[in-house]
């Protein structure tokens, strides 16, 4: 299949007061159509990073992202997001927050009931029709979380992506979320390019999982292809034996040949030190 | 057995019942009862007080003194109101008599030209407070929405700002009075100086809270929000109007409910100060006439400033309620 996205060669160094800071270096990634690839890494690696300058939030100190042949610079919703926050508007309805992003997006090609149809088409997808005259502070973290993606998938983007959308939920309710992205997957066949730091999911959902050395001048570590049937059901799988050693796989990445270092220690000598002080 | 737990059962009733009668009476108390008996405690405070502070006008005036200045009050302006009614009539009169004598006289209407009374003065101050304030409103938040937007504006403008919210409106008061009698000079103004005077000085107290409310609620928007506006590629405008100032709603309010308050206690001040028309001008009046009376219309007046600010605070409290979707800050 043909080349949808391209990041080539991307370099990103932040200015900061203690002079520049060099997070992501040379990240090259290509991801076809429909394909669906997980960007797993420790925190602070620089996985947001990747996200935002291909969402057109961040420009690259160096290359550039390429879409369907063309060199992309700024946000648009033909690269819809997914926030880790949901990023609702609390003043609108479910409905109305889907029905901003369908305004600005099919403004003129859809008349009112078109328009009306394809929201509630959208919300019904990732079953919140129930609940799409409510507003963000009635409804559980999940149901935001759902919102949030019916908005981006009723943007009818090129590629989704994702930044740890099921992060801050607790453990069931991200299992559920996870089998309703595969449902709406089967359905839809969307590239994606979802972050993760839950080798479980990124196993579960994806074609191909991208890992990320540690940053600072962070890059692709390695690429592992995940060649499991679909569609994939957790309970099956987790006596599969090629499971297993995919999930393996990505924690040897993480725990062995990128192992995080620093925090603990430092944290609690300087913590230490503070209460000396204080006393 | 069964009579022991029959029995226990009743005493669970009753203390159910009791407890949620204790709920009820406990907002009960808190409405109605002590608040009374706070302002039952503070009259009696003050008429004892009252009683042992002598002035040269005579002794300061207790709760029933003042009551009773309510009632002379009320009256003063329904006779005035009679006055000016029995001028009119007469004038009318006497314009019809004329005219059926010789058919060219233009006949001219003269405006009755009495004291305000107490009841004018409280519509004035009200008329001229809401004006000033809408008027910094007018420019307050498009500015501080602009100001918010903006980080070369927001440098550009907040040493400004930060200079002139510390001033008191009060000292712009002779400046504004100069400057309004220079530039507003036509022979038959519609609204009179005076009312501008203290609009003005108004506009400038609400003006410096609203701007930095409003700049900062603008600011403070949530990063992922504006994300959102951006992905979408929102034009400017609809970004202002759909994501920005819903947003800073909150913020805004709390800028307009905080120089409300402010301006309202500086109008009065202003209309001593300057003679203007309003509340101020009657506390100054009763003073300058040191009559008996004098301090027990002062105290009145005290009353009415008080409970009409009080008024006006929870007018601006249901309309942020209603407005914003943020129902947490209304209550803060
Ligand atoms: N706007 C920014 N300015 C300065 N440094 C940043 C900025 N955004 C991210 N960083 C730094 O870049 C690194 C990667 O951040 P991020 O991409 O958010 O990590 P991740 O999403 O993998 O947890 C971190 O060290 C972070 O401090
Ligand atoms: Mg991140």
């Amino acid at each position: 299949m043909s080349i949808l996205l391209d990041i080539d060669h991307i370099d990103m160094v932040f200015p900061t007061p203690k002079g520049p800071f060099t997070a992501l270096s040379d990240v090259s990634l290509k991801i076809k159509k429909g394909e669906f690839v997980s960007l797993i890494g420790h925190s602070g690696c620089g996985k947001s990073t990747v996200l935002n300058v291909v969402a057109g939030l961040y420009q690259a100190s160096k290359g550039g992202v390429v879409l369907n042949g063309k060199e992309v610079n700024e946000p648009g919703p033909e690269r819809a997001v997914v926030f880790q926050n949901h990023s609702l508007l609390p003043w609108l309805s479910a409905y109305e927050n889907v029905e901003l992003a369908v305004d600005q997006v099919f403004g003129k090609s859809k008349t009112k009931a078109e328009k009306k149809e394809w929201i509630e088409h959208n919300l019904e997808l990732v079953h919140m029709d129930h609940a799409m005259h409510k507003r963000p502070d009635e409804i559980s973290g999940g149901m935001k979380q759902r919102v949030g993606i019916a908005r981006a998938l009723a943007m009818q983007p090129e590629i989704l992506l994702m930044d740890e959308p099921f992060g801050a939920l607790d453990a069931l309710t991200r299992a559920h979320m996870q089998d309703s992205l595969m449902e709406i997957q089967a359905e839809l066949n969307n590239t994606v390019i979802m972050i993760t730091h839950d080798v479980d999911e990124a196993v579960l959902l994806s074609d191909r999982i991208v890992m990320m050395t540690n940053g600072p001048a962070a890059t692709v570590g390695e690429i592992l292809d995940i060649n499991l049937e679909r569609p994939r059901d957790r309970l099956s799988l987790a006596e599969d034996p090629e499971y297993t050693h995919l999930r393996s796989e990505v924690l040897k990445f993480l725990y062995e040949k990128q192992r995080k270092v620093e925090p603990i220690s430092r944290k609690s000598l300087s913590g230490s030190k503070k209460k000396t002080e204080a006393a | 057995m069964t009579t022991i737990t029959a029995l226990f059962s009743k005493i669970n009733d009753s203390h159910i019942a009791s407890e949620r009668f204790k709920g009820v009476s406990g907002d009960l108390a808190k409405v109605i009862v002590f608040p009374m008996l706070g302002i039952l405690g503070f009259l009696l405070l003050w008429s004892v007080a009252a009683q042992n502070i002598d002035t040269s006008l005579g002794k300061f005036p207790g709760p029933a003194s003042v009551v009773e200045q309510f009632g002379n009050l009320y009256e003063e302006h329904v006779r005035e109101r009679e006055k000016a009614e029995a001028f009119y009539e007469r004038q009318e009169k006497r314009n019809a008599d004329r005219m059926a004598k010789d058919p060219d006289f233009v006949p001219k209407i003269r405006d009755y030209t009495g004291k305000e009374t107490f009841l004018d003065q409280i519509i004035t101050s009200l008329v001229t407070v809401v004006s000033g304030f809408l008027l910094a409103a007018a420019i307050a938040i498009p500015l501080g929405i602009a100001v918010g937007l903006s980080k070369p504006l927001n440098s550009a403008v907040n040493p400004i700002v930060q200079i002139f919210k510390p001033v008191s409106p009060l000292a712009w008061l002779p400046l504004v009075t100069m400057v309004v009698s220079a530039l507003y000079n036509t022979p038959d103004p519609s609204v009179p100086k005076s009312f501008l005077n203290s609009m003005i000085t108004v506009t400038l107290c609400c003006l410096w809270p609203m701007v930095i409310n409003t700049s900062v609620g603008v600011a403070s928007i949530d990063s992922d929000l504006v994300n959102v506006s951006k992905v979408l590629r929102l034009p400017p405008l609809t970004h202002v109007r759909k994501i920005v100032l819903p947003a800073s709603i909150p913020m805004i309010f709390t800028g307009m409910r905080l120089s409300f308050g402010v301006a309202w206690m500086v109008l009065i001040a202003a209309e001593m100060l300057a003679q203007n028309p309003g509340l101020g001008k009657f506390v100054w009046d009763e003073f300058q006439n040191g009559s008996s009376d004098s301090l027990s219309r002062i105290m009145a007046a005290v009353l009415v400033i008080g409970f009409i600010g009080f008024l006006l605070d929870r007018g601006m409290l249901q309309i942020q309620r209603y407005v914003s979707w943020d129902k947490a800050s209304a209550d803060r």
